[in-house]
């Protein structure tokens, strides 16, 4: 049977306003996939995003949803958390969004460990105010201010994750599109704070500048690169090359920060 | 029963103002000379099951208490001059959004890093004018430690009334300083609650006007779904571009404050009946005022004193009643003229403004007050 | 037994004609009319749900019994 998305939805707020193409809504279908699998509480749910196309996403689903300042997703979410718990908060937006401008705040809710989900739409570009690069863009590539091609280096999120003190990290493609509820189910699930990168495609800003044909070229490419971890196990560092793991990528178990917290309470109480 | 009372700073009593008014929820970041508003609830918040946390910046810190404003706190966040500079786009984030928050903003030299531990009151118009668009502003001046405690009970009584963000602006001086406090009994000082919805959630529309210009204000995670954007939203919170409907919510945020002046507005008149020269003061300064209008009376001159306890808005028509009747106005302040700019404006000219301007982190003393009321013929 | 055919519903209002679900559909069940797509060959389905999945836009419902 089709999978019932209006029950999350807003009503009248489609069609969204991604380009033809984008991958942005084959995530929000995966995170509302999701959300149905967990039956989480809508109304004890939030969403929070920041700024960009990715952090639009929010306005469409029908949970307290929070679109708010560049790149500050993670601080105001943050403040939600820590204000009610036991609400479940989910973050998204984009590579640059989460990486450039809101960068300090997303390596800080890494190592706190607080239980929280970010949901990054990387699509190596800023989207929003025309492709200029973002701190995800590959070495070399064009943008519409790195029109000689990209001097910068490249972030790994994943990577980054990982060493700021994430707890669950994993990374999915709009390709692989039904793996993409799954690792966010485990992401919402694990205690602590998780990140899932998805690979994205920008046709309209960074596509047509990088010499990709079409939608559907964007789409094989993100097919061909990734490498399951477990298979990647098998192959060697010449087979890997040029290639990006996907799948669950690193899980640990932590303390988590409101429940941390809550002992802070308890040891202030306790000393009055 | 003996009322509490303590000898303690400014922030120190700032921080228990907030606790008294019911907050439950501080994000900073440590910053001189503010810090110690931070220290004390780090204390004090766990104890009533609170929520204290010291985040990554500045902005963070606004972000965080953004967020848990939203999800029904009551919060504060403390700073001084560069902290507010990198607050400002979240404080016009809680403006369009109106998300009510209190901002302690201790004065200190600037620009910039300028002197840390020299007291300044050179962030009046930053409070006012730092974030940018149109939007309205409450900012309190408190002039003693007392004070700090009052008023920072006060503006969260005005940031859940107005649903949004209230400043706090005491300087250097007042933040650092000891004194003799009393703790407010319960009941003492009313305690606003903010405005919830009355409707049933499928009813609800976050800026739903048809309550008033200050909508009803629901908590995340209390079975109430609406979405919260930064961008010109509609009464359901989602965003537009129609021109009406972005022109009248504009001006219904600046109306809510503006329409209420004579609520919001507080001042103190200090020999004002026959006053000839009124001196125009706030915080620390307005004590040295008040030595110097004594001196000045001793000698024969009819002096007097206009205390500014609310800087934003304006006392605009008490400053303009005044200009119609007396010789002229002196302002002294730890700046280099911007209260005095607000003065000239409603003096409209008709009186001269006269002007004491310090900003080498030093007070303004009385003499040079006394001096300054001499000029005034 | 007669083979039950599944429903293939478009939104057209919500298509922006991107293509992926024709490309995609490992049937070719799917054809661009215009800037939107349409059932072409509803009999070829095989029920993979592949366009449903991958549209980005929320136009495509399978329905199948």
């Amino acid at each position: 049977m089709a999978f019932d998305y209006e029950k999350y939805l807003r009503p009248g707020k489609l069609p969204h306003i991604w380009c033809p193409g984008c991958g942005h809504g084959i995530v929000m279908k995966g995170l509302i996939r999701a959300m149905d699998t967990l039956k989480l509480d809508m109304k004890n749910t939030a969403i929070v995003s920041g700024i960009g196309c990715a952090s639009r996403l929010p306005g469409y689903i029908d949970c307290c949803t929070l679109h708010t300042a560049h790149g500050r997703a993670a601080a105001f979410a943050t403040g939600v958390k820590m204000a009610k718990p036991e609400m479940n908060v989910i973050l998204c937006g984009g590579d640059g969004d989460g990486t450039a401008i809101g960068g300090n705040h997303f390596i800080h809710a890494c190592r706190r460990n607080i239980d929280m989900t970010y949901i990054i739409m990387n699509n190596y570009i800023y989207g929003m105010t025309g492709g200029q690069f973002s701190p995800c863009t590959p070495t070399g590539h064009k943008a519409s201010t790195t029109p000689y091609g990209n001097p910068d280096p490249g972030f790994d999120i994943a990577k980054l994750a990982i060493g700021a003190g994430a707890t669950f990290v994993a990374r999915g493609t709009a390709f692989h599109a039904n793996q993409i509820d799954k690792l966010i189910v485990e992401a919402i699930q694990h205690k602590g704070f998780s990140v899932v990168e998805i690979l994205d495609d920008c046709p309209t800003t960074y596509g047509r500048r990088n010499k990709y044909k079409s939608v559907i070229e964007m789409m094989n490419r993100l097919k061909e690169v990734a490498v399951p971890v477990k298979a990647a196990e098998k192959m060697t560092a010449e087979q890997l090359k040029g290639k990006v793991l996907t799948g669950v990528l690193y899980k640990e178990e932590k303390p988590e920060y409101t429940e941390e917290f809550a002992k802070v309470i308890e040891r202030a109480k306790a000393s009055k | 029963m003996a009322k509490k009372v303590a000898f303690m700073q400014g922030n120190e009593a700032a921080a228990h103002g907030a606790l008294y008014a019911g907050c439950n929820f501080f994000g900073g970041y440590p910053i001189t000379p503010s810090t110690e508003v931070s220290e004390v609830l780090s204390i004090e918040l766990p104890k009533i099951g609170g929520k204290f946390i010291q985040m990554e910046d500045e902005i963070g810190a606004m972000a965080a208490c953004l967020g848990a404003s939203l999800a029904g706190s009551k919060v504060l966040t403390s700073t001084s001059g560069p902290g507010l500079s990198l607050k400002q786009e979240l404080i016009g984030y809680g403006c369009i959004a109106e998300i009510p928050c209190v901002v302690f903003n201790v004065m200190r030299g600037g620009p910039s890093t300028g002197m840390p531990t020299g007291p300044s009151q050179s962030d009046v118009m930053c409070a006012k004018w730092g974030t940018h668009g149109d939007h309205a502003t409450i900012a309190l001046m408190p002039a003693s430690v007392q004070e700090c405690y009052d008023m920072v009970a006060e503006a969260f009584n005005l940031s859940e009334k107005y649903r949004m963000p209230v400043h706090v602006l005491p300087d250097e001086i007042i933040a650092h300083m000891r004194e003799r406090i009393e703790f407010r009994e319960p009941g003492e000082i009313e305690i606003i609650p903010r405005k919830a919805p009355t409707v049933p959630p499928e009813q609800y529309k976050p800026y739903d006007t048809s309550f008033g210009d200050v909508p009803p204000l629901a908590d995340f995670g209390s079975g109430y779904r609406f979405h919260v954007t930064g961008l010109n939203k509609m009464q359901d919170g989602f965003p537009t571009t129609k021109a009406e409907i972005v022109q009248a919510e504009e001006e219904r945020q600046v109306r809510k404050v503006n329409a209420c002046i004579d609520d919001i507005v507080t001042f103190e008149e200090y020999m004002l009946d026959d006053a000839e020269v009124v001196v125009v003061a706030y915080g620390s300064t307005s004590r040295s005022a008040r030595y110097a209008v004594n001196v000045a009376r001793e000698q024969g001159i009819k002096a007097g004193m206009f205390r500014i306890k609310t800087f934003w808005p304006f006392p605009d028509k008490q400053i303009k009643a005044l200009a119609a009747k007396v010789k002229g106005f002196i302002i002294p302040e730890m700046n280099l003229g911007m209260c005095s700019i607000e003065l000239e404006r409603c003096a409209q000219g008709k009186v001269p403004v006269l002007g004491i301007f310090r900003v080498d982190g030093e007070p303004i003393n009385p003499e040079q007050i006394v001096e300054k009321i001499k000029e005034v013929k | 037994m007669e083979k039950t055919l599944p429903k293939i519903e478009i939104i057209e209002k919500y298509c922006k004609g991107c293509h992926i679900c024709v490309e995609f559909c490992p049937t070719k069940v799917l054809e661009m009319k215009g800037f939107v797509v349409a059932v072409k060959n509803l009999e070829a389905c095989i029920k993979c749900m592949q366009c449903e999945l991958r549209c980005p836009d929320f136009a495509i419902k399978v329905s199948a019994e």
